[in-house]
């Protein structure tokens, strides 16, 4: 199922992500995925989050479709570089994987294995750039190829950068490149949300909002200091801090932030992590 | 030594769209023995592109240009002609750009890409790095190389990772580059630069051609070579 065709067919659009583990033990992912049937139109498996070594997303998807639940195959330009990045496309075609978000990917140096080397020979406008020429029957080295797949290519942008001016130049450069979709970075600020909404309508492309659960006040005070361009307002903080349920308060403000925004933008995406179990519940909340 | 070559004229060209009134500047260091950046080829440079309808505002060559405080130096003389010109267009390694972009509000262009030897670096004092890419894209970036500024050498604007300016990898000490990059074009009012779809490096580019792999001196050899068969 294309992302972007439901988009066009008039679809509140609602995808949520799974992480694959580290390790072989995959039924966790496996039953977390099965909570989401039927509640959600497609499934990101992470690549190597946070730049940290676990099973693959592209072998992920391949055990969605399986599964009959529709993948989105994330795949960053940490680890790979141009030929083994086409290659796991030309891959991901022939499994069935249709939708690829297309990602710059987390610096090696900020996960599990520092030592690495890191390798960013194309960065997320060119991964596009690949699998558009791969669609056109041509590899980036201008060699034929024998059959091409089609795609429906997303990518990422942060709504809460500042300044944003670079993250919408980028974003347009993303659309020039092929992206038919855009899944967010978190947004706690409805408000600014949807100034961003208006400043990125010229581009005409549909945008999943990003929505991640709050575990608790600390987690939402540590991404305020520590994470780039995601901001939790106090107010949020203070109705984790003093709620006596965390999960339900967490519920409780994933749906309400959803309902503000769904008149905005074309669909949630929705990263839990690690309360992926919890993902049903917000979708009940919100009336999805 | 830093080994340069002049990049092909129409892209030198391309990069001056748009502009009449052009400053020159060029190297009496390591450019001047590659060639590419000597008082000989400014003057060279400069019928070039008078010859293509440009204006030459004025061009002064460098005694060092890997030194900061001598190219504000010796640039001061030359104030009101590069005050008049559209833009700069340096004749030099990627240092060299660097460091003119570094105390000149205007767009400086390189018109030279620097050749990798495999390790040796000049005698740059500065917190510029280039790469020796042989593919200088300073042009696009407002003179900061973003293959060094960028952690993660992104050639086509930022990841997601800046926050208050500062990459998310050494935040307390790191500035993230495309956000330098940013403020740059926004301050010489060429943001359109940022929007320029960039195909991904040749890094092949990258790789020391086989005459530099076991000599830095490459320069003077084919002086003497050229002397010889003269």
């Amino acid at each position: 199922m294309n992302i972007a065709e439901l988009v066009k067919k008039g679809k509140f659009v609602v995808s949520a992500e799974v992480g694959p583990p580290k390790g072989v033990d995959i039924e966790e992912m496996l039953a977390d995925a099965e909570l989401m049937r039927g509640r959600v139109d497609g499934i990101n498996a992470t690549d190597q989050q946070s730049s940290v070594m676990r099973v693959g997303s592209l072998a992920t998807c391949c055990l969605l479709k399986e599964k009959e639940l529709n993948p989105i195959l994330q795949m960053t330009c940490r680890d790979r570089n141009r030929i083994a990045l086409q290659s796991d496309l030309l891959s991901a075609y022939i499994m069935g994987v249709e939708n690829v978000l297309c990602l710059t990917g987390d610096y090696v140096a900020l996960g599990d294995h520092p030592q690495a080397k890191s390798v960013f020979d194309l960065d997320s406008v060119s991964l596009l750039m690949a699998a558009k020429e791969l669609e056109q029957g041509k590899d980036l080295a201008g060699n034929e190829l024998k059959g091409s797949p089609k795609f429906c290519l997303g990518a990422i942008v942060t709504p809460g950068a500042d300044p944003v001016e670079p993250q919408i130049i980028k974003m347009e450069k993303k659309v020039k490149a092929g992206a038919q979709f855009f899944q967010t970075q978190a947004v706690y600020e409805p408000k600014k949300f949807e100034e961003f909404m208006k400043a990125v309508a010229y581009l005409e492309v549909p945008v999943l909002v990003g929505i991640v659960m709050l575990r608790s006040a600390g987690m939402a005070r540590f991404m305020n200091k520590n994470v780039a361009g995601v901001h939790v307002p106090d107010n949020l903080i203070d109705e984790m801090d003093k709620a006596e349920s965390k999960a339900q308060k967490s519920i409780e403000i994933a749906a309400r932030l959803i309902k503000e925004m769904k008149p905005f933008c074309q669909g949630v995406h929705i990263m839990a992590i690690g309360w992926e179990k919890k993902v049903p519940e917000v979708l009940d909340a919100a009336g999805l | 030594m830093i080994i340069s070559e002049q990049k092909p004229l129409p892209e030198i060209l391309e990069s001056l769209e748009g502009e009449r009134c052009i400053f020159l500047v060029g190297c009496k260091g390591c450019a001047e023995a590659c060639h590419t950046g000597g008082e000989a080829q400014v003057m060279e440079m400069k019928q070039r592109l008078e010859e293509e309808g440009k204006k030459v505002a004025g061009y002064t060559v460098v005694d060092f240009l890997c030194d900061k405080a001598l190219v504000k130096f010796s640039l001061k003389p030359h104030e009101e002609e590069i005050d008049s010109a559209d833009s700069l267009l340096v004749m030099t390694c990627g240092l060299g750009v660097q460091a003119t972009a570094k105390v000149v509000d205007k767009v400086t262009h390189p018109a030279c890409n620097t050749i990798n030897v495999g390790g040796s670096r000049g005698e740059w004092r500065g917190e510029e790095r280039c790469l020796e890419c042989g593919e200088c894209l300073l042009d696009y970036t407002g003179g900061i190389c973003p293959l060094t500024a960028c952690t993660k050498g992104l050639i086509n604007g930022p990841c997601g990772g800046a926050k208050d300016g500062k990459c998310e990898f050494e935040p307390d000490s790191r500035d993230c580059g495309w956000h330098l990059i940013y403020e740059r074009l926004k301050k010489l009012n060429r943001l359109d630069k940022m929007k320029t779809m960039l195909s991904p490096k040749d890094y092949s580019k990258m790789r020391p051609p086989k005459e530099l792999r076991t000599t830095i001196m490459w320069a003077l050899e084919r002086e003497e070579k050229e002397a010889i068969v003269k």
